[in-house]
Formats: C-alpha cells, structure tokens, sequence
C-alpha cells in the first residue's frame, strides 16, 4: 500500500487510544470520578512498580500463573498425545472430560477457597484446571491433523510406531501445542487474578486491585493495576507469537483455536 | 460490428522495489459473435490483460471500448469465468443459487427460469441443489459458466478456464464451450496458455510475446464452426497453425496471414 | 455388536468414575475422615441439586444469571459481528485498532468487575462486564474471516456488479460465518465465567450469588449442586450453538465442521 504512515499504524492507534480515553475523562463524558485520566493511571502505574509491595503482589501473580501454566503442560501434553493416538481410550474418557470442562474455574474458587484455605496452591490448582482444556484439545486436534501422507512417507522409511510418535506426529503437532499454551497463558492467569480478586486473603495483583476498588475506592490504582494486567497478557501473548514464529518458520501461527 | 475495441492498451504496475510493465501498446478488436483466443506465455501479463478489459483495473495507457463505450469500472452486460472455480463459487449457495446469485435484478420466476435453460445448457440439470465441493472440479467449472450464461453478457471472458481440470474434462469442456457459442451466439475472449487449445477453440489467435505482452500475431483459424477432438486435431490446418503459433511463442520470424 | 461395543466404551469409564466417586466418599464420611465434609457423595450431591434447582430459586436466581449471561453475550455477538464485518475489510482500520484491541482483549476480563462495580454499582455491573469481556473473541475473529475472502471472489463479485448490500451479507458475512462460530463460542464460555464471577463477588441475585450464600452458610453440598448446575449449563449452551452453527454451516464438508469445533474446543 503507497502512503502508509511512516510512524507504526498501531503506535498511531495505541495513542490516538489514549487520547480518547484521556478526553473521555477530562470532559467528563464519562464522569472522570471512575473513568481516571490516562495522565494520571499511566504515571500511578509506573510509581507502583517502584513500590516493593506491589512488585511482590504482581510477581506473586506471575509465578502462579507460570507455575500452572507449566503444570498444566506437563499433564494435558501427555494426555493429549495418548488420547489423540489411541482411539479406545479416546472413546472411554471422552465422556468424562465432556462432562469436566464445560465446569467454569471459577465456579470452583468458593469451594476451593472453603476447602483449602487461601494459599497459592489454591489458585494454582484452580488455573490448572482452567489451563488445561486447550493444550489438551489443540495437542489430540494436532494429532488428528497429521498428514497421513507424512505417516506413510515415515513409514516406506522403515520408521516405527514410537518413532513415528516422535519424529512425525510430536513435530507436526508442536504448534498446535504452542497455540493452545498461549491461549492457556490469557486463562491461568485470568483465574488467578480471579481467585484473589475474590478472597481478599491472597497476595496477588487482583487482591491489590480488590482492596483498592473497596473503601477508600482508589480508581487510581484499580485502572493501573487493570492495564498492568492487560499489558501482561499482551506481552506474553506478543511473546508467544514470537516464539512460534521464530521456532515453527515452517508453519503459520494462528492454526488451531483463536 | 465490433464488440470490443482495445486500443494502445498498457499497464505497468507500480511496487516498492521498482515497476513491472505487464502489456503494452496492444491493439485488437473483438467482433460480435466471434471467439477470439489469446495465447502467450505464462507469466506473459495474459491475466493483466483480461482484468483491463473487465474494468477490473484501471490501464495506465490506452482505452478499452465495450460496443463503443469507453469501460471505466466493470461494464454491465459482461461476466467471467476465472480459472479457480473452488474459489470463484460461493461454497455456501447450492449450485443453482449460485448461478442465481448475479440475477438479483430479475424476478424470481425469471431467474429461476434461467438457472435452469443455464445448467441444462452445460449439462448439470439434475445437479442444482448440490453444494459445489460435492461435484468434481469440471462440474464446478461447468456450474461457473452456467453462471456467465445465466447473466446473458454481451461479452464473455474466459481467463484460463480449462487450466485446472485433468485432461479428458477438458476436452468436454472444450467442446461443450463450442457447441454454447453456435447456439447462443456469445461473444467470447478467451485466455490460455495452452497452444492447441487456443487453435482449437478459436475463430481467431492472438498471440503474445513475452513480458511486456505485445501482439506479435493475428491468426485466422479456417475450421470452420464445428470442431471434433479426433479429426480437427488430425487435421493439416490445424497442425500447420499449431506449429505457427508454437514458432511464434518461440519467438520465430514472423510470417503472418 | 460394533456400535455396542463403542457405546460401553464410551460410558464404562464414566459409570467407573461415578461409581468410585461415590464410593470413595462414603468410605471417607463413614471413616470420618479430614475434609471429607467438603467432599460428599454425588448421590447427597445430586438430591441436594434437585431440591435447589427447582425450588424458588430457579426464579430468583437461575433466570436472571442466565439471562445475564445469555444478554450480554448476544451483544457482543451483534456488535462484534457488525463491527468485523466492518472493519475487516479495511486493511488501514485494521492496522491502527488491531493493536488497541489486542491490548483491551488482553486484560484479564476479571478485573473489570471493580471498574464497573465503581462505574455503575455493584448491583448493575455484570451486563457490561460480560459484555466488555465477550466481544472480542467474535470481535476479533469476525475481522480475520472477514479478510480471509478470496481476490477470486473478490474479482467474482465485482464482474457481477453487485450490491453494497449483497456484497456484505452475500459474500462477505458467509465467507467469515466459520471463523464468526468459532468466536461466538469462545464468547460464550467468557460469558459463563464473567456471569460467574460478577455474580460471586457482588450481586444481589444469580447463580454466583448462591455459591457465595453456601459458602457463607459452609454448606459444601449446596456449592457442588451449582457447580454442577454450572457445567451443565455450560454444556448445553455450547451443544446448542454447535447444532446452531451445523445448521449455519451445512453448506460445508463435514470434515472441516469436526476439525473446527474439535479446535476451537466445541
């Protein structure tokens, strides 16, 4: 396209974002009581990250999400590979995991958190649970996508049935993992935030947010913590796509579930 | 009388790392009712040409006229058969909505009418109500040119239509093609790089050089209307202006007419 | 005998699991246990359900949480189809917002509760939270079939002259209505949660508010009842759209049907 802005569209559209927000607020359009000014949440966000305890909060959030995200790989992975290439047993737990995903995670903070208490395992355990369904669904999908031409060249090559899991079927589906990862990573941490927004008793960007939004009503730190968390999530979601680009050059990102 | 005029008609494509001249300073007219082939080699501009004539791009030089108007945007009375058939059929409306599709100016009756004169014409009557991934490629391409028809234009292009069928449909569709025009009448532009095809489809060849397409030669083709894959192919004339043609795609001195 | 076979493979492991499942728990009631108050047997679980299900808290809570959920979400799907369609097919209106909605889709939809508890109340904040939070799946992936439409169909649609209209809900809208599905039913599982967590950490009525009252109450059996309930809510919304996308979608070969929903989690 001739014309195109020398500055970055999205740069353009990322400012123009504020701005509109920034008015928004000023004009009281939106009254500005709940709705801060950008001028004011970007600079309270980059003063909270120089405060230790809020540090500690968001680091305290970021370790549990990773640490479930890592849990939930190490399970729904293997899983994955079993139910994706065997079919009997495909068909005998199929049932059960049909009936345990539609569960929402966050239907189960209450009874987690009356069960067992308020510490980091509880959200961890939580976002497991969220984290796993689309690792395990994209990685058994990967498996079904397997170019049955691949197999049967691998196959005229003298490759075995475990060879053919891990020298075709793993690389073909290695994607299709990293996709599901990626949209597990926006999950596990949603759930922990969640779990803290709602128990108050764990330490975590979303209580920091919880206590801020109550009382005092601090909109302040509500809105910074709120676009820390977005940014977050953007970053990691930018990395991943990174990742695949740079490991998987030879397949497109964005296969498998958007 | 002419159907289409083109005249001094150049296009040169503008990118970041420089420009492409894709045809140039070509002039040819299209008589109503005739079949017209144009065969160059691949990569030649062939589909820069014909996307011109649509008014699909704007030319850098030179005008195209449709029946005396100058095209400027896509003219009304013309449609396309365009090589992807997968792609150019709606794989969401049955074969006989798709060839519905373009009429949306008729009544019902009236469309439903020439649906069905169309698809009978290509030999896909009992077909309609199937989705075109349930058909092989040649019914599809069949169910496109039933969709031309059904549009009545008054100029019909072709851009490579029997490119992606194996070979025996293509011979059918071939034939199918010449028996449409000598009962219809259509005027026809069609593109290929296929020489026999091009001989064997056409009243007239028109053929192209290399990138910058350039007309090197017009060549009438004396078959006469009615055309058989056995004995036309066979045939002297039809041998001679295939050796004439491939010469002149390989860039032979020129002896024409 | 085949089809027999499968069918007692698909439901053996199942009964197997449920069986255990209760056995398990009455082993540890009868043995008293730790924790096993918080864990009972599904079939105190499943009485409990019935009694709750259908008492007057269907109409005091159940309703409404659903039409929440079923509300917001349908607004979302309008505007993030309309606004797709929209802009998907604009490359430059793509290259400046993408980024801006790839940021706001980012935030964990959660924390939007206290901006909206503090933006319109605690008692009228789970609309716009579940709204907020839903659009951009659909949003996001009606721009990317939008795009998607082949220059075939592209050069196709504009030989034949067609409308602006036709265009739009002939060529286009079909064209994207794969990728629309697949983002409708991303949507509709953030839906489920958001109208789940809006409810639990302030609303005067819902299925989230029942959670938090059993809580509150330490009655664990009531807390798995609507658990329960959740998910089977959750599993008939989602079997409802995916009848309701084959029907949308029957144009398509079956293969590419399965494929996607088996990627998309369907």
């Amino acid at each position: 396209m001739s014309g195109a802005p020398r500055v970055p569209a999205s740069l353009v559209g990322l400012v123009g974002f504020f701005a509109i927000w920034e008015v928004a607020s000023r004009t009281d359009l939106v009254p500005g009581y709940y709705l801060r000014p950008p001028s004011v949440v970007l600079p309270t966000m980059v003063t909270l990250l120089g405060d230790p305890e809020f540090v500690r909060a968001v680091v305290a959030t970021l370790a549990a999400t990773l640490l479930a995200l890592v849990i939930a790989v190490l399970i729904a992975v293997p899983a994955g590979l079993v139910l994706g290439s065997v079919p009997p047993v495909r068909r005998a737990v199929m049932t059960l995991v049909e009936f345990l995903r539609p569960i929402p995670s966050v239907a189960l903070i209450p009874l987690a958190l009356l069960t067992f208490g308020t510490g980091p395992d509880t959200k961890i355990t939580l976002a497991v649970y969220g984290a796993l369904w689309p690792i395990l669904f994209n990685t058994m999908y990967a498996l079904d996508e397997v170019d049955p031409l691949h197999v049967e060249t691998a196959r005229a090559f003298g490759t075995g049935r475990l060879g053919l899991l891990g020298r075709v079927a793993l690389p073909s589906a290695a994607p299709f993992v990293l996709t599901g990862v990626r949209l597990s990573f926006a999950i596990a941490l949603a759930v922990v935030i969640s779990t803290e927004l709602f128990s108050g008793g764990t330490i975590g960007l979303g209580q920091v947010v919880n206590v801020a939004s109550g009382g005092g009503l601090n909109m302040d730190t509500v809105l910074a913590g709120t676009v820390l968390a977005g940014l977050i999530g953007y970053g990691a979601n930018a990395g991943l796509e990174l990742l695949h680009r740079k490991a998987f050059a030879w397949s497109q990102p964005k296969v498998g579930a958007e | 009388m002419n159907m289409l005029e083109v005249d001094g008609l150049g296009h040169t494509y503008k990118g970041k790392d420089g420009s492409h001249t894709a045809i140039d300073g070509l002039d040819f007219t299209v008589g109503a009712g005739e079949l017209v082939c144009v065969v160059g080699p691949s990569g030649c501009g062939k589909s820069t040409l014909l996307r011109t004539i649509a008014g699909l791009i704007r030319p850098s030089r030179g005008t195209v006229s449709l029946h005396g108007n100058k095209v400027d945007g896509v003219p009304s009375d013309l449609a396309v058969v365009f090589q992807d058939y997968s792609r150019s059929l709606f794989p969401w409306l049955s074969v006989t909505r798709n060839v519905e599709f373009p009429l949306r100016t008729l009544s019902r009756t009236e469309r439903e009418a020439r649906a069905v004169e169309a698809l009978a014409a290509v030999g896909l009557s009992t077909a309609g109500k199937k989705y075109p991934w349930q058909l092989s490629g040649g019914m599809q391409q069949r169910v496109a040119i039933a969709r031309a028809l059904a549009y009545r234009p008054s100029l019909l292009l072709m851009d490579e239509p029997f490119a992606s069928v194996d070979a025996q449909t293509r011979f059918e569709l071939e034939d199918l093609l010449l028996r449409i025009r000598r009962e219809q009448d259509t005027t026809v532009l069609l593109v290929t790089h296929d020489i026999d095809e091009s001989v064997y489809l056409g009243d007239r060849v028109l053929v192209l050089s290399k990138s910058p397409a350039t007309v090197v030669a017009h060549l009438d083709v004396p078959l006469g209307p009615v055309r058989d894959q056995i004995t036309t192919r066979a045939s002297d004339d039809f041998v001679e202006l295939r050796a004439k043609v491939a010469g002149l795609l390989q860039g032979a001195p020129v002896t024409v007419r | 005998m085949n089809r027999v076979t499968r069918t007692a493979q698909r439901w053996v492991v199942f009964a197997v699991a449920v069986g255990l499942w209760e056995l398990v728990t009455q082993l540890a009631k009868a043995a008293e246990a730790e924790k096993s108050f918080f864990f009972p047997p599904p079939s105190e679980i499943a009485l409990t359900a019935k009694d709750l299900w259908f008492s007057s808290a269907f109409g005091d809570h159940i309703v409404p949480g659903i039409s929440r959920m079923l509300g917001g979400w349908a607004l979302a799907g309008v505007i993030g189809i309309a606004l797709g369609i929209l802009l998907g097919r604009s490359r430059r209106a793509m290259a400046y917002l993408g980024a801006v909605f790839n940021f706001l889709r980012s935030i964990p939809p959660p924390l939007l509760v206290p901006f909206f508890v503090a933006a319109v109340g605690p008692t009228n904040m789970q609309f716009p939270t579940i709204v907020f939070g839903a659009i951009w799946p659909v949003l996001l992936n009606t721009v990317d079939g939008a795009r998607g439409v082949d220059a075939t169909k592209v050069e196709t649609a504009r030989v034949f002259r067609l409308s602006r209209a036709q265009w739009t809900f002939g060529v286009v809208l079909p064209s994207a209505l794969p990728k629309v599905f697949a983002g409708l039913r991303l949507s509709l599982s953030i839906a489920l949660i958001l109208m789940v967590i809006s409810e639990l950490i302030g609303s005067a009525n819902g299925i989230g508010n029942q959670l938090v009252r059993a809580q509150r109450d330490y009655e664990p059996t009531a807390m798995w009842a609507w658990i329960v309930l959740l998910g089977v809510l959750g599993y008939l919304f989602n079997t409802l759209l995916l009848v309701l996308e084959r029907r949308a979608l029957a144009w398509q070969p079956r293969h590419s049907l399965e494929t996607q929903a088996l990627a998309t989690g369907g």
